[in-house]
Order: structure tokens, then C-alpha cells, then sequence
């Protein structure tokens, strides 16, 4: 599946890996959800982590969607709830 | 559902909400593509700003460079004239500069980071709006309206994705831009205000003053006594010249030896401070 780091681009990412991905989502949920800066950040890094490891850059002339979009490195617990509300994002 | 999940559907409400405002799907490849020429636009004028910005900082760091190395030169001269006030407070101010230089380094990388990140941006950005061009027109081409629906969905919502991303990397950069400008405008007030003076500018601070007033009072001091010298050894060589003409020219080159030998030996405070050895101190 295609997951997009925001600021990154692309990765294509394949099955085996995407259960410990949604794990590793679940704790950012998680962290979120307690207001956990610190745990935030953690969890974040780990997930970053994960898909530039396991995945393989999707060439930039690729017009495909992305199933997952991670929020971009160093993201702020402000930024990551923008981004889930919509508010964060520019008009298409 | 996971974070990662709602930001994508995030991601394609925003790209429905714009599709269904086309009244003929294939009006919104054109639309679309204005949009994303301007999008294009925008990153690289993006880019251009975060170069600027980093080179002020880069500018401002080599006046703070400057700085520091001409306070620690009057520093040293402060000590090798036995003011250690003067040298306290040079090294005082060195150190307020070494720790701006410091924060301005700092600064500097985030600003590298932010340029670099957008620069791919923009070419990732070109790479998908090449991409959507060529398949606006096979689309165009081969399909009636009703067909065509799915294939532009499909094409709309991938770059669309794009767009969002780089509108945020956009935002993101000029946010950092804009507290850096800030930083930047205080550092440059502070270089004007002389609390760190102007290396550049040429201005003469307090320290340079006070050092200069020494200099000149030793330089005073040097005067006097290379004219008692040619007081004590030009008056007897007048009254001896008019007795003897060979006595008296010996006596006019003493003079001038010893003329010459004054300066170099003299003072060496009342040097430039570029001019001061390493280890003048």
C-alpha cells in the first residue's frame, strides 16, 4: 500500500509491514488521545522510522493516492489535530 | 481508526469537495491545472525566500565573526597596557556575540533544512503536474464526459494529495521564515545600537575610544621625549657647527639616527590594533 509522509512524498510499503504500522498508528492514536506531547513524539519518530525502512520511494510522477498519509516529522500535538480536523489544510 | 487513516480520508473530502463543484468533470483537469501551475509558482517563490533569509543570517554571522575577533584584538591590547577594565569588558562582549553566532548557527541549519526540503518539494510538484498534463489530454482525447469521470477522479485526487502536502510545506517554511526575520531584525538592531558595534560599519565604539585616548596621550609622551632628544643633541651641534663644519655634520647625522630609531622603538600601543602581533599581548 502507499503511505505518504507529509513533507516526504510517497512510499510504497508492503503488506508484512503494515500490521506493525498500525500498531505502532495505535500508539500515536493513543498518544494523542491522552494529550501526550512527549509520547507524541515517540511514537512519531517510530513511525517514520518504520516506513522510510520498509518502504520504497514511489516515483514522483506517480498521480496515485495514498491509502495512510503520516503527519510530517517533528509535527507538534497542535499540528497532528489540524491536520485531523481539516483545518490544516490548504483548499484543492 | 488510526491517525494515519484520518488524515488520508482528511485528504480526499478536501479533493471530493473540489470535484464536485465541476459541473463537467473534464472543466476540472483544466481548473485543476491552472491551480497547480500556481501552486508551482508559489513553492519556488517559497524556496527564494528561504534563500534570502538564510543569507541575511549568513551575513549577519560573518559581521558577528567580525566582531569577535576585533574584541578579543582590543582585549589583548587592553592587557599589554595594563587596563584590564577595558580587556574585561571587550571579553564581556565577545562572549555575548559568540553566543548570538551561536544561536545564528542554529538558525542557519533549520534554514538549510526548510530550502532543501522545499527545493524537492517543488521537484516532486513539477514531476506530478507533468504527469497530470499528459493525462488530462489522453483523457480529453478518448473519453465522453460520463467516461471520463473515474480516470479524472483517479488523476485528481493524487495530485490534489500533492498540493495539500506542499501548501503545508509552504506554510510551514514561512512560519519559520517569519520568526527568523524577527531574530534576524533584533540581532541587526542590536549590531546598530554599538552594544555590539558595527565591525563593518567602521563606527568607533567605546572601548576603541578609550584605547585610542591612551595611545594618543603614550603617543604624546613619545613626541615630548624625541624632542628633548633633539633639544640635548641639536642645540650643542648649532653652536659646535659654526666652529667647525665636519663636527657639525657628524653631529646633524647623530641627530637623525637618533631620530629614527624613536618610532621603532617606541610604543607599540600607539599601533593600529590590525597591526598588533598575535602575540603582541
Amino acid at each position: 500500500m502507499i503511505v505518504r509522509i507529509l513533507g516526504e512524498g510517497q512510499f510504497r510499503v508492503n503488506d508484512d509491514a503494515v500490521a506493525e504500522l498500525n500498531r505502532m498508528d495505535a500508539e500515536l492514536e493513543a498518544a494523542v488521545e491522552r494529550d501526550d506531547e512527549g509520547g507524541l513524539r515517540i511514537s512519531l519518530n517510530t513511525l517514520l522510522a518504520h516506513v522510510r525502512n520498509h518502504g520504497t520511494e514511489v516515483p514522483p510522477d506517480s498521480l496515485e493516492p495514498s491509502e495512510l498519509i503520516v503527519p510530517h516529522e517533528g509535527s507538534s500535538m497542535e499540528e497532528v489535530r489540524k491536520l485531523l480536523s481539516d483545518d490544516g489544510l490548504p483548499t484543492a | 481508526m488510526g491517525v494515519m487513516k484520518r488524515v488520508s480520508l482528511v485528504f480526499k473530502a478536501k479533493a471530493n469537495k473540489a470535484l464536485d463543484r465541476m459541473e463537467d468533470p473534464r472543466e476540472t483537469l483544466d481548473y485543476s491545472y491552472q491551480r497547480q501551475l500556481e501552486m508551482l509558482t508559489k513553492v519556488r517563490r517559497g524556496v527564494a525566500d528561504v534563500a534570502t533569509s538564510r543569507k541575511r543570517v549568513e551575513l549577519q554571522m560573518n559581521q558577528l565573526q567580525q566582531q569577535s575577533t576585533k574584541l578579543e584584538d582590543q582585549a589583548r591590547k587592553a592587557l599589554s597596557m595594563g587596563r584590564e577594565d577595558l580587556a574585561r569588558e571587550a571579553l564581556t562582549r565577545k562572549s555575548s556575540a559568540q553566543s548570538q553566532l551561536g544561536d545564528l548557527q542554529t538558525q542557519y541549519a533549520q534554514l538549510q533544512g526548510e530550502e532543501e526540503k522545499l527545493t524537492l518539494a517543488s521537484q516532486r510538484l513539477q514531476a506530478k503536474v507533468d504527469a497530470f498534463r499528459t493525462r488530462k489530454e489522453t483523457i480529453k482525447a478518448t473519453y465522453t464526459a460520463a467516461e471520463a469521470q473515474t480516470r479524472i477522479n483517479e488523476a485528481f485526487s493524487g495530485i490534489s494529495e500533492e498540493m495539500g502536502d506542499v501548501g503545508m510545506a509552504i506554510q510551514r517554511a514561512e512560519d519559520k521564515t517569519a520568526q527568523m526575520q524577527a531574530r534576524a531584525g533584533a540581532i541587526d538592531e542590536l549590531l546598530a545600537s554599538g552594544a555590539l558595534d558595527d565591525a563593518i560599519g567602521g563606527r568607533r565604539d567605546d572601548i576603541q575610544s578609550e584605547l585610542d585616548a591612551i595611545s594618543a596621550g603614550s603617543d604624546v609622551e613619545s613626541e615630548l621625549s624625541r624632542l628633548r632628544g633633539e633639544l640635548e643633541s641639536g642645540a650643542p651641534k648649532q653652536i659646535e657647527g659654526g666652529q667647525n663644519g665636519g663636527q657639525g655634520a657628524q653631529g646633524a647625522q647623530n641627530g637623525a639616527a637618533a631620530q629614527q630609531a624613536r618610532p621603532t622603538g617606541g610604543n607599540s600601543a600607539s599601533l593600529p590594533v590590525s597591526d598588533l602581533p598575535e602575540d603582541g599581548a
